[in-house]
């Protein structure tokens, strides 16, 4: 065990955990943030997607240890009314079905948006593939993606 | 909506009102819950029914729905409080929902759940008539204060208008009068050109908990005191424990617990993450089983000698098999679907809190009524001691009736006497599900001189989706979508077997249609092209009977759609397949490249009809999603069996379809003044034999094993 510092939502943490125990379980069990979802534990389907110094990154695979100093955004520090664009234009394409993944869809598009105001289609798929979604609401992603770079 | 349930306390008018309703509304209900249970699926003797209850207007005019079906994604939450809203004229704006509490008297025990696709068809009638009920009392109530007689008031956005003064009672400051009148009997619904919301887009009510992290799930459950669980199981499907030594696992720092289970050994900690790397280190001896040396392959040659034999009827007609010996032509071909996996992206989950006299539970559940009577068995607790809180699911799609996740909860939970939150890895989910069951399937067809059927046979082997559900040797979800289409053959011999594989399965999207569906789909188009007709022309031919009709019109309006029959891009090929099922009819028209031997489903042209349409923009939803379910699994979806152990272990093995994949699909509603038929599972059948049909017109190379991935294109 370890104290190990870092930023999340702009608030300073410090947690007393395993080196190698993951951000998401970190965020989720420590600290209460249960926004940020497991599905895989592998990298593999995006769910527990947050932003890491503003990059996209799935926090089943960062072990506490490397995010020391950091500063990590979850869906819960997005915005505090789902004003952000992304989540209005979710909402305006009332893209969610069961909702599960979509904090890792969000975060996901969040960060490409930040990047690149007007993504194509390509840039897209590119951007969203690690982010799987077993109710298959992905037509409803690439438009709320579409209309929330339009809002820029 | 928080996504617990609330409290059940309600004013006592609308509970008398909705409990007469509801002697008024099992005359509706009988014949649909008997369906039901000769299904099969809940194996327990007839529940009195009596829906009430539904409906609490406080005096500040706000309004809370109690919705009885579990929300999975499909949208329940907003669509059975459109029913209820609908008759009761409510203002939406000033809507609450909660999700009901288990109480079969008050909700309907086994329909007080999310399978079968039949959340609105059992509801239709019945919220409705519970919705107007109580808008009749109100009415009363404000006639009465106004001294006017009851056709002189209409409602309207939650208030009473008279309407020779336009003098308005807003509902909350009825709702007091209004509970002491005696209870309408046979309040009318609405004639459906009234409605103001049902069949027009309503936005979902779970939305903006869902953008931002606020909805609770299973996973997202902490109680004071609340430890952390995974469960080793066997890695032999059917193993037991033979022994096992936790001296390394309770090493792991943060494990606090290591305790034997039915289902498997349970490492406690308190964090996940303890809980898993306890896991790691873990020793347990197995006994293996039966199942140590069982293998695909092995399970693949009992299907295909068992399919050669006579098997239990499914369907007889004509002179069956011996039509097609005095057919001009005659086609003889193998079908065949694995395994499948159900994999919702929330992982089975549990929190579980037994103390010695009661007990409760936080769970996404499909069928709370089951789940609860599970965890009522395993705590060893009546039902009034036993209170389970339905909360959002993280997707389910047949996979979250009851079962082991329930059981293991709440099994650990007694052992350790802590709240318990039992979690499945992704591993586990995949490893240890109950798993929509692989088939084979000889079929054999006879064409007369000029190209059209005369005969046709199926002959199939699949294990019953569920053992109770077994009649005759027959299990009607194994030939479902073969034995029962509306195609007029008029020689016909459908045939199953049970294999008795010791593997466990369940309810899967669609169910039987899933499998089903892409042997019979693929089959008529290999009529088709034996037959030298086009596949719309030969399915418009068998489809021309009345009962067929349904069916026809959507096949003819994704034929339009999908401008079927007029030339393409280059490289892009057409397939088109149809289903009746769940009390709804989908013809889908996909539009296909294949290149280099690489796949790519670029459209899909859908056409549906359900009846009368509750949630417009829920049927897109519904239908992008069961396409988008179906299409994963055809692509490369496949569970299989090495040693009795499942070989996949995470979605780099069992890979969904993802975004860059994604056809845009095209849905096409048929209108209609049907009652309203399922829409969660119609999507689901067709899209794997569309996209087969159109490789072969892409390709000339017939798939008839699921999945594409298994058969090379190139």
């Amino acid at each position: 065990m370890a104290a190990v510092k870092f930023a999340v939502n702009g608030k300073q943490q410090t947690v007393d955990v395993a080196p190698q125990m993951p951000l998401l379980w970190v965020l989720r069990d420590t600290l209460g943030l249960t926004g940020t979802k497991f599905g895989c534990g592998m990298q593999l389907c995006g769910a527990c997607t947050v932003h890491v110094d503003g990059v996209a990154t799935r926090s089943c695979g960062a072990a506490i240890s490397t995010v020391a100093g950091k500063s990590i955004t979850t869906i819960e520090g997005l915005s505090p009314d789902q004003s952000h664009p992304v989540q209005r234009a979710w909402i305006e394409s009332d893209v969610p079905q069961c909702g599960y993944c979509q904090s890792g869809q969000i975060m996901s598009a969040a960060a490409l948006l930040a990047k690149n105001k007007a993504p194509t289609d390509d840039e897209i798929d590119t951007a969203m593939r690690g982010n799987i979604c077993r109710c298959g609401t992905y037509q409803a992603i690439r438009e709320a993606i579409h209309k929330a770079g339009g809002a820029k | 909506m928080s996504g617990t349930t609330g409290k059940l306390g309600r004013r006592s008018f609308l509970q008398t009102g909705v409990a007469a309703a509801g002697g008024l509304l099992i005359g509706f209900y009988l014949p649909e819950r008997g369906k039901l249970l000769a299904q099969g699926p809940f194996g327990r003797g007839p529940v009195a029914l009596t829906p009430n209850a539904f409906i609490h207007i406080s005096a500040d005019d706000i309004v809370t729905l109690t919705v009885h079906k579990p929300e999975n994604g499909q949208g329940t939450e907003t669509s059975i409080a459109m029913l209820l809203a609908e008759e009761l004229d409510c203002d939406w704006k000033k809507v609450r929902t909660e999700f009901a509490p288990v109480n079969p008297d008050l909700y309907g025990g086994a329909t007080q759940g999310t399978f079968g696709s039949q959340a609105i068809s059992t509801s239709w009638t019945p919220m409705r008539r519970t919705g107007a009920a109580a808008r009749d009392m109100l009415v009363q109530a404000a006639a009465t204060k106004w001294g006017v007689d009851k056709s002189m008031c209409r409602t309207e956005s939650g208030s009473v208008i008279n309407t020779s003064t336009n003098a308005r009672l807003t509902y909350g400051s009825l709702a007091d009068a209004a509970s002491k009148l005696p209870v309408p009997n046979n309040a009318a619904v609405k004639d459906p050109a009234q409605f103001r919301l049902l069949g027009k887009p309503m936005k979902r009510r779970d939305t903006a908990v869902k953008v931002s992290g606020q909805a609770t799930y299973a996973i997202d459950v902490k109680l004071p005191g609340m430890v952390y669980a995974v469960v080793l199981r066997s890695p032999v499907i059917g193993g037991k424990v033979a022994g096992f030594d936790a001296t390394k696992a309770k090493a792991i720092p943060g494990v606090k617990d290591v305790v034997q289970i039915p289902e498997g050994i349970a490492v406690v900690a308190d964090s996940t993450y303890a809980a898993i790397e306890g896991r790691k280190v873990l020793d347990v001896k197995w006994d293996e089983g039966a199942n140590a040396t069982l293998t695909s392959a092995i399970i693949r040659q009992k299907l295909m000698d068992l399919t050669a034999k006579s098997g239990a009827v499914g369907k007889t007609a004509g002179t069956g098999e011996a039509a097609l010996a005095s057919a001009a032509k005659k086609i003889e071909v193998a079908y065949e679907a694995p395994y499948l996996a159900h994999a919702p992206m929330e992982p089975h989950t549990c929190v579980a809190d037994v103390r010695a006299d009661s007990a409760e539970l936080w769970v996404g559940t499909q069928i709370p009524g089951v789940a609860n009577t599970d965890a009522m068995r395993i705590a060893g607790l009546p039902a009034n001691k036993v209170k389970l809180h339905t909360l959002y699911m993280g997707g389910g799609f047949g996979s979250r009736g009851g079962g082991a996740y329930i059981t293991e909860a709440v099994g650990i939970s007694k052992a350790v006497g802590a709240p318990v939150k039992l979690l499945y890895t992704r591993e586990d989910d995949l490893q240890h599900d109950r798993y929509r069951p692989t088939s084979y399937a000889r079929m054999a067809a006879g064409l007369d001189a000029e190209g059209w059927p005369v005969a046709f046979t199926g002959n199939i082997a699949c294990s019953s989706f569920s053992a109770q559900g077994l009649q005759n040797g027959l299990d009607r979800e194994g030939v479902s979508g073969v034995a029962d289409t509306l195609y007029s053959i008029p020689n016909v011999l459908v045939q199953y077997h049970e294999p008795g594989i010791d593997i466990p399965t369940n309810y899967w999207r669609s169910v039987g249609h899933s499998q089903n569906t892409f042997f019979m789909e693929g089959f008529i188009d290999e009529m088709a092209a034996a037959g030298g007709k086009d596949p719309v022309e030969l399915r418009r031919k068998l489809l021309s009977a009345p009962a067929a009709s349904r069916l026809l019109g959507v096949l003819n309006l994704a034929a339009e759609k999908s401008n079927w029959g007029k030339p393409l891009p280059a490289g892009r090929f057409r397939g088109v397949a149809v289903v009746n099922c769940f009390g709804s009819f989908n013809a889908q028209v996909a539009e296909v490249s294949v290149t280099a031997g690489k796949l790519q489903v670029h459209r899909v042209v859908s056409a549906v009809d359900c009846g009368m349409v509750v949630n417009p923009a829920g049927i897109v939803q519904q239908q992008q999603s069961a396409i988008v379910y179906g299409l994963s699994a055809a692509l490369r979806g496949a569970i299989t069996i090495d040693k009795g152990r499942v070989e996949q272990t995470n979605f780099h093995q069992y890979e969904p379809l993802r975004i860059n994949e994604m056809p845009v699909v095209e849905v096409h509603i048929v209108p209609s003044t049907q009652n309203p038929g399922g829409m969660g599972e119609v999507g689901t059948p067709a899209i794997a034999p569309a996209v087969a049909n159109a490789i072969f017109a892409a390709t000339g190379k017939r798939i008839r094993r699921l999945p594409f991935s298994s058969n090379p294109l190139a």
